[in-house]
């Protein structure tokens, strides 16, 4: 067969195996998403790379093309959805942008830009959660945790460490770290550790280079998360 | 015991593989009565698993504690048939006696009293878990006699027996309930069909899961069988969760030959030799007597190797026991609980009849679905079919309660109207039916005529009548309340939507709710529904949809006039700065006009 499927209309190549969204990628084509990276395994938690696939809800990281599939992406229904989404991870942590270290080059700030969030919409909910500043080099800042399990990932999977966990139910889930003391300076982890530089959001930030990149000259500043050099810039990264 | 020894004797039970972690941490827990960093460590060490891991089922399973819990660990179940038979009220009397807040371990860790998802026992509650065990028929004086017993450090064993009496309550009968089974008949009948025999008489029966998603029990075992691999498994799904059900119980109870031959049945269609009973934690007490069934039929050549000679026909059954976790029913979340995971939803595909329990073909059915092969099996395919309609064959057990004077377990053939069963159960003048427990569908009179089968009205089993004066706000709140307890926090939509729908409903429930926020809930409803990871996000809202749709009135009673009601209550928020200026005057209130 051809190996061809509609991305809103527009045909794209895949090659076989691909998941959607990798196919998307490759194409150029910007499809939403938070939890997904290209050298971690699909986790599929965040929902933001949901599409129509076939008149049926799909998670564009997880699902496999298969040719003919008609997708859609960029409807104004599910871009809605996707500022609920938003607006939802806004809301269930506690996000500062304007004194966080990773306004600029980070990705849930940038969702907010590319989904038109004027506001949080739902009512605050100012969880209480831990900062853990006990690493010589690393600074666990949960408050700004999207759950995402980029990093539980990548210590897991790149690293060989299993570093982090997410742990409880609902409301409750948290971010915690595989430690006699649940410390982060008492685990394994390293500076050099992939998962040190794998949150797309300021929950793991390196210290000691804080906003040595002013804001406004960041990735995001220069053009929004769907950009076609943003998406392009991800695929190489996956090389 | 120590800790120590604890853990000891848990690992060695289930050998040191890490598959068993939860069952190792459940029997730890019961040696230890809650679940210490120090347990967590030393089972992390002994099994090789990161303590993360460890400690993520402690956080995860609700009837695992990472903090002391009294001697005695009181849960009343709180559905919301519980509720209406005054379990909130026994509650609060309980805590009252021991000077307790809910949750709160008394100073001399004698008790905790706190509140657990329906336990199973709605049509004999109020009813509570004594450490586990379920005790039923609450009446304050036997709230009195539980708290002297308690005051009194009386063990477990020697309460009164009659407090843990669950009867069956079985109100009607057909052909599963109805008809006498001598053991073994369905595995003689079974073998007498051969493989392919079998497999075609499930075929003719349409046979569809009984779990209420009705999928058909063929096309699974028919996926099974041709998976490619050697291993494969059979899973009985008995996480009976949904509230309001318990069907499940009184055939884990009484019928229980029935469901372990459904299983052998199954798993020699399929060509499986391992079946586990993934039993709810709250069914505890089925335990033993479930065990000691399984070891009388390894014994009598009913479960092991070339069953009842049949040569190459080997199946073995283990029980394997939940702790507490709604979202486990769902077959995936099942099994990876079984693999010692915590309950998430895998993504899908691959369907697990290709890659299910240590990724390879396994099947997970109802226990009333395993229960039914051993009818097949004995009276063929198309005597099954001959019963209920023509989409939904055969009976289906309803899990009748709430107000009506004969609560308990009815069988019925498929296509049964609502009506019928109203009358049956002798419901006087119900104002509405949740079918299908909090997840399924709120029915008011004008659908009573509609039908219990997969092309009208889908359901598990869960059939909860309301009457006269029961307030469904109270209803869709108490289910919204449940979800956003029970939602496992994978997802997005889900973890973040049943917490605001929660709140949306508080706030309505506290009277500052106005059309925003039933707006605001109808919206979420929907972008659950669509987004949500599994069916429990997807129909965590079908509650308040329907009763703001079919029960206005029980909500616009609650709302305010205004277009708007802020979220900050300013009357309350000021309570602090009376409280500073020792003033309560007037001029330091609010005008009620603006409260």
């Amino acid at each position: 067969m051809d190996n061809l499927i509609n991305i809103d209309n527009q045909p794209v190549s895949f090659k076989p195996g691909q998941t959607i969204l990798e196919a998307a990628k490759a194409a150029g084509v910007y499809i939403p998403h938070l939890c997904h990276h290209p050298q971690l395994k699909p986790h599929g938690g965040c929902k933001l790379c949901t599409v129509m696939v076939n008149g049926r809800y799909q998670t564009a990281c997880t699902f496999k093309v298969v040719n003919g599939q008609e997708i859609d992406v960029d409807t104004p229904e599910l871009n809605a959805m996707r500022r609920s989404l938003v607006q939802m991870l806004f809301i269930e942590g506690n996000h500062l942008c304007p004194t966080c270290e990773k306004a600029g080059n980070c990705e849930l700030q940038a969702l907010g830009y590319e989904y038109e969030m004027m506001s949080p919409h739902f009512a605050l909910q100012y969880p209480t959660r831990e900062v853990d500043a006990s690493h010589p080099d690393v600074l666990i800042d949960r408050d700004r945790c999207v759950l995402c399990e980029r990093c539980v990932r990548a210590s897991r999977d790149l690293d060989g460490k299993s570093v982090f966990a997410v742990v409880g139910k609902g409301h409750e889930a948290k971010l915690i770290i595989n430690s006699p003391s649940g410390l982060l300076a008492d685990s394994d982890f390293a500076v050099t550790d992939h998962a040190a530089r794998i949150c797309p959001v300021g929950a793991i930030l390196i210290k000691r280079v804080g906003y040595a990149q002013p804001i406004g000259e960041r990735l995001f500043d220069h053009e929004p998360i769907s950009a076609e050099a943003n998406v392009c810039e991800i695929v190489e990264e996956a090389k | 015991m120590t800790i120590g020894e604890a853990v000891d004797a848990a690992v060695a039970k289930y050998r040191g593989d890490p598959l068993y972690v939860l069952q190792v941490l459940r029997d730890a827990q019961a040696a230890i009565g809650w679940t210490p960093p120090e347990a967590i460590d030393q089972i992390a060490t002994r099994l090789a698993l990161p303590r993360t891991r460890v400690r993520s089922l402690v956080q995860f399973y609700s009837l695992l504690y990472d903090r002391p819990r009294g001697a005695y660990r009181v849960l009343f179940s709180d559905n919301i048939t519980d509720r209406f038979n005054g379990s909130r009220e026994l509650a609060r009397h309980l805590l009252a006696h021991f000077g307790l807040k809910r949750s709160e371990t008394s100073a001399d860790g004698r008790v905790s009293v706190d509140f657990t998802s329906c336990t199973g026992m709605c049509d004999q509650g109020p009813a509570m878990l004594v450490n586990g065990i379920a005790i039923t028929r609450l009446s304050e004086e036997r709230i009195h006699a539980i708290a002297a017993l308690i005051r009194a450090r009386t063990p477990l064993e020697s309460w009164p027996s009659e407090f843990f009496q669950v009867d069956d309550n079985i109100q009607r009968k057909v052909s599963l309930l109805g008809t006498p089974f001598v053991p073994g008949s369905g595995l003689d009948a079974a073998i007498g069909r051969g493989r392919a025999g079998i497999q075609d008489e499930i075929k003719r029966s349409n046979l569809r899961g009984r779990g209420g998603a009705g999928f058909p029990t063929a096309t699974k075992l028919d996926g099974a069988r041709n998976a490619p691999g050697v291993e494969k498994f059979i899973v009985c799904n008995a996480d009976e969760g949904e509230p309001g059900t318990f069907k499940d119980r009184v055939l884990l109870n009484s019928f229980a030959p029935r469901v372990l031959e459904g299983m052998a049945i199954a798993g020699y269609a399929v060509g499986a030799t391992r079946g586990f009973v993934y039993l709810r934690g709250e069914y505890e007490h089925l335990r033993a007597k479930l065990q000691g069934l399984i070891d009388e039929m390894r014994a009598s050549g009913r479960l092991g190797t070339s069953i009842r000679g049949a040569a190459g026909f080997d199946f073995d059954i283990e029980i394997y026991m939940g702790a507490g976790g709604y979202v486990c029913g769902e077959g995936t979340a099942l099994v990876e609980s079984l693999e010692g995971k915590p309950g998430r939803p895998r993504v899908k595909p691959p369907s697990m009849v290709f890659a299910g329990y240590k990724g390879r073909p396994t099947v997970v059915d109802n226990v009333e679905t395993l229960a039914h092969l051993t009818e097949i099996a004995i009276d063929g395919g198309a005597q099954f079919a001959h019963r209920g309609t023509r989409a939904s064959t055969g009976t289906k057990l309803l899990s009748v309660s709430g107000d009506c004077e004969r609560p308990g377990v009815y069988e019925y053939e498929f296509g049964v109207t609502i009506s019928r069963v109203l009358q049956d159960c002798g419901a006087a003048s119900p104002i509405a039916v949740q079918i299908g427990g909090a997840s399924g569908l709120l029915v008011t009179p004008d659908e009573f005529s509609r039908r219990i089968a997969f092309e009208d009205v889908s359901t598990a089993g869960a059939f909860m009548v309301f009457g006269q004066n029961r307030d469904l706000f109270e209803v869709a709140r108490n289910f919204v309340d449940f979800f956003a307890h029970e939602s496992c926090g994978f997802c997005t939509p889900c973890r973040v939507g049943t917490t605001i729908q929660k709140n949306l409903m508080d706030k309505i429930a506290h009277g500052r709710g106005s059309r925003y926020e039933v707006n605001d809930l109808m919206r979420l409803t929907e972008f659950m529904r669509r987004t949500s990871h599994c069916g429990l996000g997807e129909s965590a809202g079908n509650a308040v949809r329907d009763t703001w749709t079919k029960f206005r009135p029980a909500f616009e009673r609650r709302l305010v006039a205004q277009d708007f009601a802020p979220e900050v209550d300013l009357e309350a928020a000021l309570k602090p700065a009376r409280r500073a200026a020792h003033r309560d005057d007037p001029a330091a209130h609010l005008t009620t006009s603006e409260a």
